[in-house]
């Protein structure tokens, strides 16, 4: 079986705080099935934003203008907050950025695992607690009864990332978002979370949509990618392909930009000032607004 | 750990009691007006005044009254009630279930009250409820119990007479009660009209000491749901699909109650003290109203008695309060 | 931040954008406005009572008692509020009550004010011994319920309006004493306070000239909430029978005799029931107006 899971189709959003400012111009992206897809760009190119308009929590500021997002079939962005929250938790479930905030300090772990897994999947309680026993062995935590008496602040950032991705593929969700689930980790937990991630996600056959501004671990774990910049996609397709052979200007500023396991020396060298004149410069020639639906 | 801090606090607390016990001693025998004048009459001689204060043990030296008295509180006796003539001790004990189920009452219906518009006020937020209900707040955050209990009296006795104005329960119903905790041992034994009929005694007092206290739960509590709602684990939360409802009760509450609690505590101290003033507006039975004669009767053993035992139930609640947020905090729990 | 005081007054020297003034804020503040008007108007009324109040409020006329207010059925011209059981006009007994009403909240709040903030000032910046003194007193008093020592007090004094000021002074210079302590504490540890000290200015110089100015804007508002709750305690002592004597008209004393006859005349009780709740509402509003406007000058 394969086809798309998640087709986001030409949305657009712009900020209601910055004058108007757009910050996502007609994107485009397609989330196959059993497909990890990487969204990469650097801090404000619209990643996050994307990931949001998926999960329905689309801050205030932010109003999007035109698009859809099409997941089993329906615009998710037309549902109502009902319909989305049954989606949400059993289809769709978000590994979050940082381990330290997303659990909450006055829930045991069992108790953070297990709501889910009885709210969503309707389990009675001994089996959604045998079925988190489960998980955490999955994601490879040593001693899971332990774990599940405790409470966060009891346990390493890296184990609470295990904790976060055993409960976002515990529901057996079809899409699994996760978004820079690896940023606020050491350097060497980062791998081991990204390994596990693909482990889970090949096991469950989960589709992926993995955001991140890091081209390295991007290029680890994922089959496809999108590049964005500056809301505007820049750059579409196989991971492979795209890294060897990047076509579009910024995307090779990227790969400069950042460092590289093969090539110690090299990396972390700024986006060339021409580079970025020139992006600006396309960018500004393109009008949003007369790409706009009428009364979008 | 915990066991030190409690341990600490006690010798701490003990040490307030004692000196509130030095003072109130002192304040009532070196200032002029003592109870022998309040009950003698008018044309008594010199030497039945005397007899009197000699049987009252008012006519020792000061330090020797203050020994005699704390040698008597150590070992339990706080002596006789002058007006009563029945040892203070009785007294305290046949009138403070009153005030305490009163008072618990009222703790129960401001958290309920307070805590349930907290939470309807967060699930409103940003909407013009909100703002309803913080414009409507930060006044009633102004009315103390006294205003409140007269309120009362003027909508439910007045204008749409439906509870009575005065006492605990009507008198014919007062009958065979083994403890004086009327209102709990009614529902314990089944006896429901009566507890009903002891229910619309309360009312009015109960509500009176408990929308103050609910005003100031409503303020703080919605301002730490507020904060806590928009944090991650939220934000997951609400990516699980779950209900608003189900945000704010499961994962913002529990992070967002401690100070609530913390502060409620020492509300609820005051909501003690105003017992004072509500139960004697409405002839309620308990300690409160008690105090009030005692003072203007002078009653010197038993003010002291009361002041003591308004203290000790004081820092009986602070303690209290102490470990209840200790509990709730898993943190410091298992710090 | 600085000085607020530099900044209420107006011709300051300082160039840039200039925040807009304390009073300017002030007087843009619905809670000041409303509030603070209340207040002012209280007081006016209070002080022309005699011109204002248009019966004597004194007067008994037995033949004219228990008459309800204007718009009621058997209400007589004349009497607006009615008359109480002793056929008093109730709309002058509230306006002459104002008076007692508002001297204790100046007078009580004032002088717990004082003393609570000199106690307060002395522990936070003295530390040490003198906090730990004046910090235990706190405690003790605040293990009193305040109801009842105000009763305690005022049994012992004997009744009369300079009982029931002291009974509040003795209670409430606790509450300024425990903020005013915590804000020197915090205070002394600022800069200007370092800088003062270098240069060599003796301690009741710098408390006096440069921890004081800043800690008086939670100082007002704290007054400010402190003579509502002055006010609603005047109530209770009168309304007890321990305030001035009963021929002087107080609000807790028209409470009082209100509640006797609750059911023959529900207006004797609710007029100055309603001029209380209006006083104390006003109070608070403009006591948290004031933190709010105040506040911002001192911290950010």
């Amino acid at each position: 079986m394969s086809g798309s899971r998640l087709a986001v189709e030409a949305l657009s959003a712009i900020s209601l705080r910055d004058g108007n400012r757009p910050i996502l111009r007609r994107v485009s992206l397609a989330v196959d099935t059993g497909e990890v897809h990487g969204l990469v760009g650097e801090s404000g190119a619209g990643k996050s934003t994307i990931a949001r308009a998926i999960l329905g929590i689309i801050p205030s500021q932010v109003k999007i203008t035109g698009g859809r997002i099409g997941f089993e079939g329906r615009d998710l962005l037309t549902l109502s907050p009902k319909e989305l929250r049954a989606v949400l938790g059993r289809d769709i479930a978000l590994v979050p950025q940082d381990p330290s905030t997303a659990l909450n300090p006055a829930r045991r772990i069992d108790a953070l695992m297990t709501d889910g897994l009885r709210l969503k999947r309707g389990l009675s309680m001994k089996d959604a607690r045998l079925r988190a026993h489960a998980l955490l062995d999955e994601v490879q935590i040593r001693d899971p009864e332990r774990v599940l008496g405790s409470y966060p602040h009891q346990l390493s950032g890296g184990m609470r990332q295990r904790v976060l991705i055993a409960a976002a593929f515990g529901l057996e969700p079809k899409l699994v978002i996760a978004d820079e689930p690896t940023t606020a980790l050491d350097v060497t937990v980062q791998k081991q979370i990204l390994r596990l991630i693909r482990a889970l996600q090949e096991r469950h056959g989960t589709s992926v949509l993995f955001v991140s501004h890091d081209l390295g671990a991007v290029a680890k774990i994922c089959d496809r990618l999108t590049v964005l910049y500056m809301g505007k996609v820049m750059e579409q397709g196989a991971t492979a392909e795209v890294l060897a052979a990047p076509r579009h200007p910024y995307t090779r500023a990227l790969l400069a930009a950042n460092p590289r396991y093969d090539r110690p020396d090299t990396g972390l060298e700024p986006t060339p000032p021409e580079v970025i004149a020139a992006l600006r410069a396309e960018i500004a020639a393109f009008d949003v607004s007369s790409e706009a639906p009428p009364d979008g | 750990m915990l066991l030190a801090v409690v341990v600490n606090r006690m010798a701490v607390a003990l040490l307030t009691l004692a000196g509130v016990a030095v003072v109130v001693f002192v304040l009532l025998r070196v200032v002029p007006g003592d109870p022998i004048a309040m009950m003698i009459s008018p044309g008594a001689s010199a030497a039945d005044i005397a007899a009197l204060k000699a049987h009252y043990g008012l006519d020792a030296p000061l330090l020797t009254q203050f020994w005699i008295w704390t040698k008597g509180v150590v070992a339990g006796d706080f002596g006789t009630s002058i007006t009563l003539h029945v040892y203070v001790t009785e007294v305290l004990a046949s009138r403070l279930p009153a005030t305490l189920e009163l008072a618990i009452s009222a703790l129960v219906v401001a958290i309920a009250l307070g805590g349930g518009v907290a939470v309807a006020g967060t699930l409103l937020r940003r909407t013009a409820g909100e703002t309803v209900i913080d414009g409507l707040n930060s006044i009633l955050l102004a009315v103390p119990d006294f205003i409140w209990a007269l309120a009362l009296v003027l909508l439910f006795a007045v204008a749409i007479p439906v509870l009575p104005l005065t006492g605990r329960i009507d008198p014919a119903l007062a009958e065979g009660f083994a403890t004086k905790f009327y209102l709990a041992e009614s529902i314990l034994t089944g006896r429901l009209a009566v507890a009903g009929n002891i229910l619309s005694h309360m009312t009015m007092p109960t509500l009176a000491l408990a929308l103050p206290l609910a005003a100031v739960i409503v303020r703080l509590l919605k301002q730490s749901l507020k904060e806590a709602m928009v944090q991650d684990y939220v934000l997951l939360a609400r990516i699980k699909g779950f209900r608003e409802l189900r945000l704010v009760l499961q994962e913002a509450l529990r992070n967002a109650v401690g100070p609530t609690l913390a502060l409620t505590g020492v509300q609820f101290t005051f909501l003690i003290g105003g017992t004072v003033i509500v139960e004697r507006i409405f002839a309620y039975p308990g300690i409160g109203n008690l105090a009030i004669d005692a003072v203007i009767n002078r009653d010197f053993p038993l003010i002291q008695g009361l002041v003591l035992l308004f203290g000790l139930i004081f820092i009986l609640i602070n303690i209290g309060v102490d470990l209840t947020v200790a509990t709730l905090n898993p943190r410091l729990r298992h710090a | 931040m600085e000085h607020w005081s530099a900044t209420l007054a107006t011709s300051t020297t300082d160039t840039g954008p200039q925040p807009p003034s304390v009073a300017a804020r002030l007087a843009g503040d619905p809670k000041v406005v409303c509030g603070g008007g209340f207040i002012l108007f209280l007081i006016i009324i209070a002080i022309a009572a005699p011109l204002v109040a248009p019966q004597d409020p004194l007067a008994q006329n037995l033949l004219m008692a228990t008459v309800p207010p204007a718009g009621f059925a058997e209400a007589e011209p004349g009497y607006l509020l009615g008359t109480d059981g002793l056929g008093r006009d109730v709309l002058s007994r509230v306006i002459l009550g104002a008076r007692v009403s508002l001297t204790v909240a100046f007078v009580a709040a004032g002088l717990a004010c004082l003393i609570g903030s000199l106690l307060g000032l002395l522990a936070g910046f003295l530390g040490d011994r003198a906090d730990a003194v004046i910090s235990r007193l706190v405690d003790i008093w605040m293990a009193f319920p305040p109801v009842l020592l105000s009763i305690l007090l005022v049994a012992v004094l004997g009744a009369g309006l300079h009982s029931v000021i002291i009974a509040i002074v003795v209670i409430d210079w606790t509450r300024f004493c425990r903020v005013v302590r915590i804000e020197t504490m915090a205070q002394s540890q600022m800069d200007y306070v370092a800088a003062a000290r270098t240069i060599g200015f003796s301690r009741p110089a710098i408390l006096f000239r440069e921890i004081l100015p800043n800690v008086v804007p939670v100082l007002i508002a704290l007054l400010t909430l402190e003579m509502g709750i002055a006010v609603v305690v005047e109530a209770i002592l009168s309304f007890v029978g321990l305030s001035v004597s009963s021929d002087t008209p107080t609000w807790g004393g028209m409470i009082a005799e209100g509640r006797q006859i609750v059911h023959e005349g529900w207006w004797v009780l609710a007029a100055p029931l309603v001029a209380l709740f209006a006083t104390v509402v006003a109070f608070n509003q403009l006591g948290d107006g004031l933190a709010r406007s105040l506040d911002p000058v001192l911290r950010r």
